[in-house]
């Protein structure tokens, strides 16, 4: 078919098809390309320039004053904070702890395995949403004994917004999927060598499972720091607030756009960039969230 | 795989016990809760004991009545009418107040529509629950299937072979990765009323024609910008899931297409959309269970309004559990959500079962 054309005639379809994917790709981009550019303007301009192009362009009078502001209104640098000591210590935890959870599904032989993994899996149709609810009652009642002697909630702290979040049957499934296709004889020859369980998990399994720990940090690490119902209900105190519901200094009271924007850029260029830079990764993982079910 | 030679039950606990642990006590245990929590009047902190209060929390929540309003008459029989010619009609309140109908008290009007000369009043206990229950089943009702098409759209674009192709996948799935918190605050100043971006594009490409409209100010456009923009959001997502859907088919199967010298639409219908039954059934389960999640675009956006046009289900829930630290009626619309999200999910998986 394609050799009948004439070849100005393919070169034209060729162009109609970039200009279909182009102008797809700005309704994706230029909404975000509008937040990062009002950021860097005063809100008399960033109104005016919403009527044109100018909009999504770097033009005008640019300043940080934003993002001055931003900082002024709020402790911008404790909710980052917060937010990266609760997402990094939640990803390292649930790599280890869900890993170790499908090896011994995977590897080994106990009695209750199979129930126990149906039971996980089972897990994955109940929304995190309706047992917000319940989870806010257990989490505001549970004891704890810390450092400075023993407290009667979780409620306002740290282990309230990792503890929950560690473990789930997502992140269980992924490991679970990934081992099975792994070569069994290598854990054979393992055992047969005398290696303990322990040193197989660390020293065998984990250095060949990199593609499914990437999956699952950034499966989790865009949960946690996207995070907003949860600390909402269960976070009152300024001191340990994540990025996301520090926003709502930003819309409660008056609306200062360019501050809003000046935070928004602040709290998301980060995972942009981080994500362009891995994105191959991060589309793959969210395909392997395909094989499920 | 395990080994069936060598039993290690200890080991095998010891390794899977941490997760399953916190599975237990975090997802497990807090799921029977919101069942046991919906029979009683647990509050979050109260100085009196909770007590078992049967169904009565479903009772109050589920309750509805319809009631026909027959038009006032004078006392020739004649109806009696107003300035306009419209029939005078008895207050909703004449009915949900007196002791007549007992099984009315307490209710209020949820709608109501005229039929002849008489208006039929549907009437809720609790009129919020209703308009957001039914808020949130119009949203999974329109969002799961148009933002399955629309991402089956992008992902069979994006297949093309093309130089270049992959800036155009990573370009649309970029939203997916921006939080739904920053995404919803965007998107407020984007559907402003006065200032905001979408009614000064409007403007500018009507040259001056388009007026401007509170696209999250007025009841009948609220809901539908919402599902707008949660679709902008999360299209990207399942654009990926189709596309590694896709890149099963065999392509062999498309060649013998050619051959057969099949056109584009009969390629996509007998090749194309059967190698994707699987996928298709997987993408409207994982949308459908996000789509009645929806709670952090209204939380930022609307807070419900205006007139609870956009109220949903875990709004609700949270309002109630959190806001008004009544445990049991936010664990009650939880279990409602829950049988819900299951039943939607089982109906979907029997519709599009395989066909023997």
């Amino acid at each position: 078919m394609m050799a009948v054309l004439a070849p100005e005639n393919h070169g034209l379809r060729l162009a109609v098809r970039y200009l279909v994917l182009i102008l797809v790709a700005a309704i994706f981009v230029l909404p975000l390309l509008f937040m990062v550019m009002s950021s860097f303007k005063p809100d008399a301009q960033l109104l005016n320039d919403t009527s044109s192009l100018r909009a999504f362009l770097p033009v005008g009078d640019l300043t940080l004053e934003n993002y001055r502001e931003a900082f002024d209104r709020a402790p911008v640098r404790l909710f980052v904070l917060n937010s990266v000591l609760v997402t990094g210590v939640t990803v390292l935890l649930a790599l280890i702890v869900c890993s170790l959870a499908a090896f011994a599904f995977v590897y080994m032989n106990w009695r209750g395995r199979d129930v126990v993994l149906s039971i996980i899996l089972a897990t994955l149709i109940v929304p995190f949403e309706t047992i917000a609810i319940p989870l806010l009652l257990i989490v505001s009642k549970l004891p704890w004994i810390g450092l400075d002697g023993i407290e009667t909630t979780w409620l306002n702290t740290y282990r309230v917004q990792i503890i929950p979040w560690i473990a789930d049957g997502l992140t269980v499934f992924l490991f679970v999927q990934y081992f099975k296709d792994l070569p069994g004889e290598l854990i054979e020859a393992a055992r047969v060598e005398g290696a303990s369980w322990v040193q197989i998990y660390w020293r065998v399994v984990m250095p060949l499972a990199g593609p499914v720990i990437a999956t699952a940090a950034i499966l989790k690490f865009l949960l946690m720091y996207n995070q907003y119902l949860w600390p909402l209900i269960v976070v009152q105190q300024e001191q340990y607030r994540p990025v996301m519901v520090g926003l709502q200094y930003f819309f409660q009271l008056d609306t200062a756009w360019g501050e809003i924007m000046a935070y928004l850029t602040m709290i998301t260029v980060p995972v942009l960039a981080f994500y362009l830079v891995l994105q191959r990764a991060f589309i793959a993982s969210i395909a392997s969230q395909g094989v499920k079910g | 795989m395990a080994s069936k030679l060598t039993q290690s039950n200890r080991a095998g606990w010891a390794f899977a016990l941490p997760g399953f642990g916190l599975i237990a006590a975090f997802i497990i245990l807090p799921f029977f809760f919101a069942f046991g929590l919906s029979l009683t009047d647990q509050r979050l902190v109260s100085p009196n004991a909770t007590q078992f209060v049967g169904l009565e929390n479903y009772r109050d929540m589920l309750g509805l009545g319809l009631v026909t309003l027959e038009p006032e008459r004078d006392e020739a029989g004649e109806i009696v009418r107003d300035e306009d010619g419209l029939p005078q009609y008895p207050r909703v309140r004449t009915i949900t107040r007196s002791d007549e109908y007992p099984q009315y008290s307490g209710m209020g009007e949820w709608f109501s529509w005229s039929s002849g000369d008489t208006v039929k009043v549907v009437l809720a206990s609790d009129v919020v629950f209703w308009r957001a229950l039914a808020n949130t089943l119009l949203f999974v009702l329109i969002v799961a299937p148009v933002q399955a098409a629309c991402a089956l759209g992008l992902a069979l674009l994006i297949n093309q072979r093309l130089r270049g192709i992959n800036v155009f996948r990573a370009l649309y799935f970029m939203p997916v990765v921006v939080s739904i918190v920053v995404v919803s605050l965007l998107w407020r100043f984007i559907y402003d009323g006065r200032d905001g971006l979408l009614n000064s594009m409007l403007g500018f490409l009507s040259f001056g024609a388009f007026e401007g409209h509170d696209w999250l100010g007025d009841p009948a456009t609220a809901l539908p910008a919402i599902m707008a923009m949660s679709i902008w959001q999360a299209v990207g997502f399942h654009m990926v899931i189709w596309l590694a859907g896709l890149q099963t088919i065999s392509p062999t199967l498309y060649e013998a297409a050619d051959i057969e010298g099949a056109s584009k639409w009969q390629r996509f219908r007998y090749v194309t959309w059967p190698g994707l039954r699987n996928t298709a059934v997987l993408i409207l389960i994982v949308i459908t269970m996000q789509a009645f999640a929806l709670f952090a675009q209204i939380d930022v956006m609307t807070n419900g309004g205006p007139l609870d046009s956009t109220q949903t289900l875990v709004f609700q829930a949270v309002e109630r559990g959190y806001g008004r630290q009544d445990i049991s009626g936010g664990s009650t619309i939880s279990v409602v959500l829950f049988l819900l999200v299951l039943t939607i999910s089982l109906i979907q998986r029997w519709l599009t079962r395989e066909r023997k």
